[in-house]
C-alpha cells in the first residue's frame, strides 16, 4: 500500500557547511506514482537535497516528510522507505555480486530467488559469482538498481541514474522509472540529462546556487535552462 | 535480543567475517605487526629472563592492543569504501544489530590474533603456562570484548575524520587501561600460577567492565550513525 497524497514534502528546506549555502529554502511535494526532475549545473544543491531526502544528510533548518514520516523525528523509519542511487554503488567491494545481493535480501527478508531475479532483470546473471571490485561502473550501477529492485521502496532517488550506463542500460533506466511511477513510487531524478529526463518525468525543478530558480513541467525544463543560459 | 534482531545480527556478523577472510593480507599484515612488537619487547628488556617471563602477560596483551587499533580501524574503512554503509543505513537494520555484528566479529579476530601469539609469547619470554590454560583462554576472550566493543564505537566515530589513524588510538586507549589492567593481571596469573586464588576476582573485574561496554556501546553507535 503506498502512501496517499505527498510521497515526498519538504518544507523551507535549508544546508549550509561552513559560510556557503549548498540548500537555501527548497520546498518541495511529490505524490506518489509521479516524478521529479532536478536540474542545475554543478554545486547547485541537487545531491544534497538528494541526500537529505534519504535521511543521510542533516538539514541546517526546514522539515522534511517522506511518505508520511518526519525525518526529524523517525529518521530510521524514513530511512526504511527511500533508496537512493548516488554516485558510489554503495556496494562492498570484495563481495561478490551475489553476496551483496544476498546481504540485501536476508535484511528485508526476501528471498533468494528474488536475487537472482533482480540480477537477471539487470542483465548481472552471469556474473554472480564475481566480485564487484572487478566490475566496471556501468556494472556497479546496474549492480544498485538491483537492489532497489528488492528493497521497493516508497520513494526513489535516483543521482545521474543514466551515468556510465551503454545505450542499453539507458533504455534500460527509461524502463524502470515507468515502471516506478507506475507502481505508485515516488521517483526525484537529478541529473544534467534533461532532454531525455524531461521526455520521461513529470515535473522539473530547476536549482541555482541551492535555490529554485524555475518550476513547471519536465518537459519544459531543458527550454528553461537555455533561456536561463542566455 | 528480539529475533529479527538475531537475525540482522548474524547476516551483518558474517558480512564482516567474509569481508575479513577476503582481505586476508590484512591479517597476515595484523599478524606480523603483533610479532615484531612482541619480538621488540624482547629486545628491549634484554637477557633478563627473569622480568621477561615475570611480564610475559603485559607484552602479549600490549602486541594485542596496538595491533587491535590496525584491525578495528581497517574494520570500518571497508564500510566507508564505495559508501556501502550508506547503502547498509538506508536497509531496515537496527543500528544495535549492526553494531553487534561488527564488534563481535572484531572480537572474534583479535581473539585468535591473542590466541596465535600465546605461544609465540611462551617461547619468546621463556614460559610455560604453570596456572590454567583455560583460564588464560577465558581472559583473552573476556579482554578482546572488552577491546573490540568501545574499539568498534570509536571506529565509527574517527573513520571519516581527518586523522582517524591518530584519533582512534588516542581516543579508544585511555579508555580500555582498565581492561588492559584487568587482563594483564589475570593473564599473568594463568601463567605463572595462581596460589592465592586471585585470578577469579580479575576475571570479575574484565566481566563488569565488558557488560558495561556491550551495554552502553551499541546506543551510543546509534547516535554515531546518525550523525
Amino acid at each position: 500500500m503506498r502512501t496517499e497524497g505527498f510521497a515526498v514534502r519538504a518544507d523551507a528546506l535549508s544546508r549550509g557547511f561552513g559560510d556557503r549555502w549548498a540548500l537555501a529554502g527548497v520546498n518541495l511535494r511529490v505524490r506518489a506514482g509521479s516524478s521529479l526532475l532536478l536540474a542545475g549545473h554543478n554545486g547547485a544543491g541537487k545531491t544534497t537535497l538528494l541526500r537529505i531526502l534519504a535521511g543521510l544528510l542533516r538539514p541546517t533548518s526546514g522539515a522534511v516528510q517522506v511518505a508520511g514520516v518526519d525525518l526529524s523525528k523517525d529518521l530510521h523509519r524514513a530511512r526504511r522507505k527511500v533508496a537512493l542511487i548516488a554516485h558510489q554503488g554503495q556496494h562492498y567491494l570484495d563481495l561478490s555480486a551475489g553476496e551483496n545481493l544476498a546481504l540485501v535480501t536476508r535484511l528485508l527478508g526476501r528471498t533468494q530467488a528474488d536475487a537472482s531475479a533482480a540480477l537477471a532483470r539487470v542483465g548481472l546473471s552471469e556474473r554472480t559469482d564475481d566480485v564487484v571490485r572487478t566490475f566496471s561502473a556501468g556494472m556497479r550501477k546496474r549492480l544498485a538498481f538491483a537492489r532497489i529492485l528488492l528493497q521497493a521502496p516508497d520513494v526513489v532517488l535516483l543521482d545521474e541514474p543514466w551515468g556510465q550506463l551503454d545505450p542499453a542500460g539507458f533504455r534500460f533506466v527509461d524502463e524502470l522509472l515507468g515502471e516506478f511511477c507506475a507502481d505508485g513510487r515516488a521517483v526525484i531524478v537529478a541529473t544534467h540529462l534533461v532532454e531525455r529526463a524531461g521526455r520521461l518525468l513529470d515535473h522539473g525543478l530547476l536549482l541555482d546556487g541551492g535555490s529554485p530558480a524555475w518550476v513547471g513541467a519536465a518537459r519544459d525544463l531543458p527550454q528553461a535552462m537555455s533561456e536561463e543560459a542566455t | 535480543m528480539s529475533r529479527p534482531m538475531l537475525r540482522q545480527t548474524w547476516t551483518v556478523l558474517r558480512k564482516d567475517l567474509l569481508l575479513s577472510w577476503r582481505g586476508r593480507a590484512r591479517i597476515v599484515a595484523m599478524l606480523s605487526f603483533a610479532v615484531v612488537t612482541l619480538m621488540l619487547f624482547s629486545f628491549a628488556v634484554g637477557p633478563n629472563a627473569d622480568a621477561l617471563a615475570r611480564h610475559a602477560g603485559g607484552y602479549l596483551w600490549l602486541a594485542l592492543l596496538l595491533s587491535s587499533v590496525l584491525s578495528l580501524g581497517q574494520s570500518f574503512q571497508l564500510e566507508l569504501e564505495d559508501s556501502a554503509l550508506e547503502g547498509l543505513t538506508l536497509l531496515p537494520v537496527d543500528p544495535r544489530a549492526l553494531f553487534f555484528g561488527k564488534a563481535i566479529a572484531n572480537a572474534a579476530q583479535l581473539m585468535v590474533l591473542g590466541v596465535a601469539l600465546v605461544p609465540l609469547s611462551l617461547v619468546l619470554f621463556g614460559t610455560t603456562v604453570e596456572g590454567s590454560w583455560l583460564g588464560l583462554v577465558g581472559f583473552l576472550a573476556l579482554g578482546t570484548a572488552g577491546l573490540a566493543a568501545p574499539g568498534t564505537l570509536y571506529s565509527a566515530m574517527t573513520s571519516r575524520a581527518k586523522g582517524s589513524d591518530v584519533m582512534l588510538p588516542l581516543l579508544l586507549f585511555p579508555l580500555v587501561v582498565p581492561v588492559l589492567l584487568a587482563a594483564t593481571k589475570g593473564s599473568s596469573l594463568s601463567l605463572q600460577g595462581d596460589p592465592m586464588s586471585q585470578a577469579k576476582s580479575w576475571a570479575t573485574i574484565l566481566l563488569c567492565f565488558d557488560l558495561v561496554y556491550w551495554s552502553l556501546c551499541p546506543v551510543l553507535f546509534g547516535r554515531v550513525l546518525d550523525d
